[in-house]
């Protein structure tokens, strides 16, 4: 096994993850982590795209994957703030149409 | 001078009626005077154009406007002699209805609503009448669908916004199979102009079952609005909107635009050479045949005046498609003639029955027993119009049965003189009970609903019955003068058969 | 000059809303008001030399800081950006008209509100104007960050919910873009989507990249089965904010789909998966036409007919004709200009009445005339009747179905029209003609501000009048049609 697939299957893995937590998670924090860790997979396959080449990494893909995080962060951070005033508004950080069956964390 | 009136004039024909139904409408509900002043110049200045325009083209000229909806693709308005056949009949009903409908909605609500439409809905019908091509026809059928719909429901009960549902259902499925085969016909042959002798006839293509097809669709489209059998649910239905709403919607708006629009398919796209050819012209006689039959029979079973009088139009209307189809000059003369003759003649018939319900509360058939002494002149002139529908003459309804009889048997086409024969009797069964419980039997003690209402008010309604009665009389007693319909129809149809 | 006027584009509406967020609280109204109105009509005014370049030269590029590909950003212009500027700066200006009656620069919540609005402006311009696939995925963001904040703005529990829900599908959705966007730069060590389209061949790699692009997109622009998020979001969204919303944001990602499909893989003959899109499109029109029906608020009905309406947009892909072409963006427009009057209308409506529930509606033909009237106006585009914009894109779709044999495809659209004509009536029946009338509504608190009815109605009769005047529309789409289209 090569580096490569290793980082590739990881970063399926990773995503797999991901997209299961955010189908099952209940709690918006949740669902947010998870959201993470389909965007950390994808940074790492685009990091994986870059190289190391024989004439050292391709900048790009680098370059790429920090504004991605940095864009991922803002989103991150506009979905926490929506959260919270969804907790003060409802009392609930859950996206349930009836929120009384499902469980109540403090968020 | 000239030049610019024959580029305008078409486009401000339309204009007038569609400016003073915006015009209503922002004046709003409370200027009743200033509306009606508006309402009745309009109509008249509306009159006027259509003379001259009627002048131009007997001149020999044919005003035209036309501007690109898309590259390739016109809309064009356009004076020819058979769309000045509708214009006029539209104007001078337009005038007539809107006298007694200022009158009939005196005294009810959402009248700005009403007027508005009312307008917009002429300025469609006169769209209709001189839309130079398919497309151009199809866009004021559609705009025409679109203004009546708030006339049918104006009332705004529960039953008018159910036959208002029914009405879209139907207008708007018809339309679709309208647009589809426009789609097809354009297709096939690209955007073209209406043509004496049918678009299609130098067509070179191997295409026979898609051109029936295309007819089928495009019959299945006007026949909607003209009501043919198995379309024709909508319009009695219909019936729950006002008198006058009624009387236009009847006598010329839509099941005319419908009627028409057949005559254009038949005579300006597909031609009548064509028409034979493909076999179609027997069976779309048949459908004629039948509607006039259907109609005939159901009028005979309602109990409601005004239903009684929906069904009859429907019977009336496919009188125009029998002459057509029927082909030949002189059954294709009945057809077109009939075109104004059953307008005049229904929108009479219409007028009174309004009358009657707004005024005494009469609406069904038993409680017209006796009205004849009550109601002298508006009786006088509901007689006319069953007379005319019936075939006798001097009025205007015996021209058209006689020329359709006469060119059927021109023709071969003897089976249609016994359809004819048929509904005659089935129209005298429906309509001679109606005259003789008027004229013959005695008066009730109470009317079910006597409303008083002012001279003027009563003198506008049986005064625009009596100009509608009048009208259907002198078209057949001077059938033969130079500016009669049938001399008018008659020159249109030497075109069709040089 | 163009290159002036193209930064303008998108540097105005940012560095204006930086100024709203700088001025002082206590600045009042005059200053914050001048800002917002000099960036909405300033769009209008910095499009003329571009439009003018566009008709005079054809497309041209700009290369952003003299950096040139791969590395470099670069902007492109041509007929459909340029359409889509356009509609874009007329719906905003117009509906900044409501905004800013609903939004006062000088509150609390106008200075909240304008600084998101123009940052969606901003990006929004900047997206339309790139042609470099990494530059699309940020501004793609930076508009959908800006919309969720807007429709949030007001701290209503369901938009808070419907805000979220949006959040997390959108979040997940550029995700798959980005991966695309990585698979496709490791296969051609280029992020410019017309230098990608040259050196990619359908391989399996290149089509795995395009169909995560094309699926995040999808769910971005709403597009049925993925449409789950829109209803929520438009129907609860404050009014300008739904108008903008239904009329710009879901179409700027369809956009970026046609310029992907059409312009970055236009020969690769994805026949079976251009069909599907199809098939999701006339899926979508009847799914979204049979839920408008059953709904139970104005605001809603207008929702669902968006996604609706918006599988329309999915028919060019089977089509591929240069007629399809031409009827799906003459759509997309009178579709943007008709639907974003439709939700002003329903703004105003509803915050007279305080609700949009469609039985409270009665009567308002009488109370206010012109909303219901702009509601009709729009909705004759809406349903495709002659004469109006969707007339003419529904006539160009037909056409180009006709031309294919596409009978499938006819019955769709005309289908499409006939349930669409359901519910617009649906409406005026409920808003004219409600058998409980009875004379005038007494529900009715307080007018809709005068601007914001005549703003609407304008953009309906745009709607209108857009059946009129295709000649020079039809004529730079005929001039700027994708590569490859027959």
């Amino acid at each position: 096994m090569n580096s490569l697939t290793l980082y590739v299957m990881t970063a399926s893995a990773l995503f797999g993850i991901g997209v299961y937590g955010l189908i099952i998670a209940g709690h918006l924090l949740r669902k947010l982590l998870a959201l993470n860790l389909m965007g950390n997979a994808v940074f790492i396959l685009m990091v994986t795209v870059a190289g190391p080449f024989e004439h050292g990494p391709d900048p790009v893909p680098q370059a790429l994957v920090l504004t991605g995080i940095v864009i991922a962060v803002s989103a991150t951070a506009l979905a926490l703030a929506l959260m919270v005033r969804l907790y003060r508004e409802t009392g609930r950080a859950t996206l349930g149409d009836n929120d009384g069956d499902e469980e109540v964390d403090d968020g | 001078m000239t030049q610019a009136l024959m580029l305008w004039l078409p486009l401000l024909t339309v204009l007038v009626s569609a400016v003073t139904g915006m015009v209503i409408f922002i004046l709003g509900e409370k200027r009743r005077r200033l509306r009606t002043v508006l309402n009745l110049s309009a109509a008249v200045v509306k009159l006027a154009l259509v003379g001259t325009m009627g002048m131009l083209v007997l001149a020999g000229h044919t005003p035209e406007f036309r501007i690109a909806l898309l590259p390739d693709l016109d809309l064009v308005l356009r004076a020819d002699a058979l769309s000045m056949l509708f214009a006029t009949l539209s104007a001078v009903l337009w005038l007539i209805t809107t006298i007694y409908a200022v009158a009939y909605l005196e005294r009810s609500p959402d009248r700005a609503r009403f007027f508005g439409f009312f307008s917009l809905c002429v300025a469609a019908t006169m769209g209709i009448a001189m839309a130079g091509n398919l497309l151009t026809f199809f866009i004021f059928y559609e705009l025409l669908t679109l203004t009546t719909w708030p006339l049918v429901v104006h009332t705004g009960t529960s039953q008018a916004i159910a036959a208002g549902r029914t009405y879209l259902r139907y207008t708007l499925t018809g339309s679709a199979f309208f647009l589809i085969g426009l789609i097809w016909l354009y297709g096939l042959t690209g955007p073209q102009d209406f043509v004496v002798g049918g678009t299609l006839a130098h067509f070179h293509g191997n295409a026979d079952t898609v051109l029936r097809v295309i007819f089928v669709l495009l019959v299945v489209g006007m026949g909607v609005k003209a009501a043919l059998v198995g379309l024709h649910a909508w319009l009695p239905q219909a019936m729950v909107a006002p008198a006058p709403v009624s009387a236009l919607l009847h006598a010329v708006a839509v099941v005319k635009a419908g009627a028409f629009g057949l005559v254009r398919v038949v005579e300006d796209v597909f031609g009548r050479s064509l028409l034979g050819d493909l076999g179609l012209a027997l069976p779309l006689m048949l459908v004629a045949a039948t509607t006039i039959l259907y109609g005939s029979v159901l009028a005979l079973r309602q109990q409601d005046l005004k239903r009684r009088l929906a069904y009859s139009t429907v019977s009336q209307v496919s009188y125009i498609v029998l002459g057509v189809s029927i082909g030949g000059p002189v059954a294709t003369i009945g057809g077109l003639v009939h075109l104004v003759h059953q307008g005049l003649m229904k929108i009479t018939l219409f007028f009174c029955a309004g009358i009657f319900a707004n005024l005494l509360g009469v609406r069904a058939i038993g409680q017209l027993d006796g009205l004849g002494s009550r109601m002298p002149w508006t009786s006088a002139c509901f007689t006319i119009g069953a007379f005319g529908m019936i075939g006798l003459p001097p009025v205007a309804g015996f021209i058209t049965k006689w020329y359709l009889g006469a060119g059927a048997i021109a023709v071969g086409q003897t089976w249609v003189v016994a359809v004819l024969i048929a509904s005659t009797l089935l129209n005298a069964a429906y309509f001679l009970p109606l005259v003789k419980r008027i004229w013959l039997h005695p008066p009730p003690e109470h009317w079910p609903a006597e409303t008083r209402i002012s001279r003027v008010e009563r003198g506008a309604m049986v005064g625009s019955a009596m100009a509608a009665a009048a009208l259907s009389l002198l078209v057949g007693v001077f059938a033969s003068h130079p500016l009669s319909p049938l001399t008018w129809v008659s020159g249109i149809v030497m075109e069709y058969f040089p | 000059m163009t290159g002036e006027a193209l930064a303008g584009l998108v540097f105005l509406p940012l560095l204006a809303a930086c100024a709203v967020l700088a001025l002082p609280s206590r600045s009042g109204r005059v200053p914050g008001t001048a800002i917002v109105v000099l960036s909405l009509v300033g769009p209008l005014v910095l499009l003329l030399p571009i439009t003018v370049a566009l008709w005079t030269k054809g497309a041209f590029s700009l290369q952003l800081a003299g950096f040139d590909r791969p590395l470099g950003i670069v902007w492109r212009v041509d007929a459909l950006a340029l359409l889509l500027l356009w509609l874009h700066a007329v719906v905003g200006a117009l509906v900044g008209v409501q905004a800013l009656a609903s939004y006062p620069t000088a509150t609390d919540r106008g200075r909240r509100f304008w600084p998101l609005w123009l940052l969606l402006s901003g990006g929004m311009n900047a997206l339309l104007l790139s042609a470099d696939l990494f530059n699309l995925y940020v501004t793609l963001e930076l508009v959908t960050l800006a919309a969720i904040g807007l429709i949030a703005i007001d701290g209503k529990p369901a938009a808070l919910k419907a805000a979220m829900r949006y959040l997390l599908l959108a979040l997940m959705a550029s995700l798959l873009y980005l991966l695309g966007v990585g698979l496709i730069y490791g296969q051609t060590g280029t992020l410019d989507l017309y230098q990608a389209g040259q050196t990619l061949d359908p391989a399996l790699l290149p089509i795995t990249a395009l169909v995560l692009m094309l699926t995040g997109l999808l769910v971005k622009s709403a597009i049925f089965p993925l449409h789950i998020w829109l209803p929520d979001a438009h129907g609860n969204a404050p009014g300008p904010v739904s108008a903008i919303l239904s009329a710009m944001v879901v179409k700027v990602s369809i956009y970026i789909i046609w310029r992907l499909w059409f312009w970055m893989a236009p020969a690769w003959e994805l026949m079976t998966a251009a069909n599907l899109l199809g098939v999701l499109g006339a899926v979508a029109i009847f799914y979204g036409s049979i839920l408008a029906l059953s709904q139970k608020r104005l605001k809603m009905i207008i929702a669902y007919s968006t996604v609706a309406q918006l599988g329309y947009l999915m028919l060019v892909f089977p089509l591929a004709s240069a007629v399809a072409f031409q009827g799906a963006v003459y759509h997309l427009l009178s579709h943007g200009l008709a639907k974003a009057a439709m939700f002003m209308a329903a703004a105003n409506i509803l915050l007279s009445l305080g609700t949009d529930n469609i039985k409270r509606l009665s009567g308002l033909d009488q109370r206010l005339p012109m909303d219901v009237f702009t509601l009709a106006l729009a909705g004759v585009s809406i349903m495709g009747l002659p004469p109006s914009g969707g007339f003419l894109g529904k006539w160009l779709l037909l056409t180009a179905a006709w031309q294919q044999d596409g009978w499938a495809w006819m019955v769709v659209i005309v289908a499409g029209g006939l349930l669409s004509a359901a519910y617009v009536f649906r409406i005026l029946a409920a808003t004219c003609f409600h058998p409980k009338a009875a004379g005038h509504n007494r529900n009715i608190k307080a007018l809709p501000p005068a601007p914001a009815s005549i703003a609407a109605l304008a953009l309906a009769l745009m709607a209108i009048i857009a059946g009129f005047a295709s000649a020079p529309i039809l004529g730079l789409l005929e001039a700027g049609l994708p590569p490859e289209m027959p």
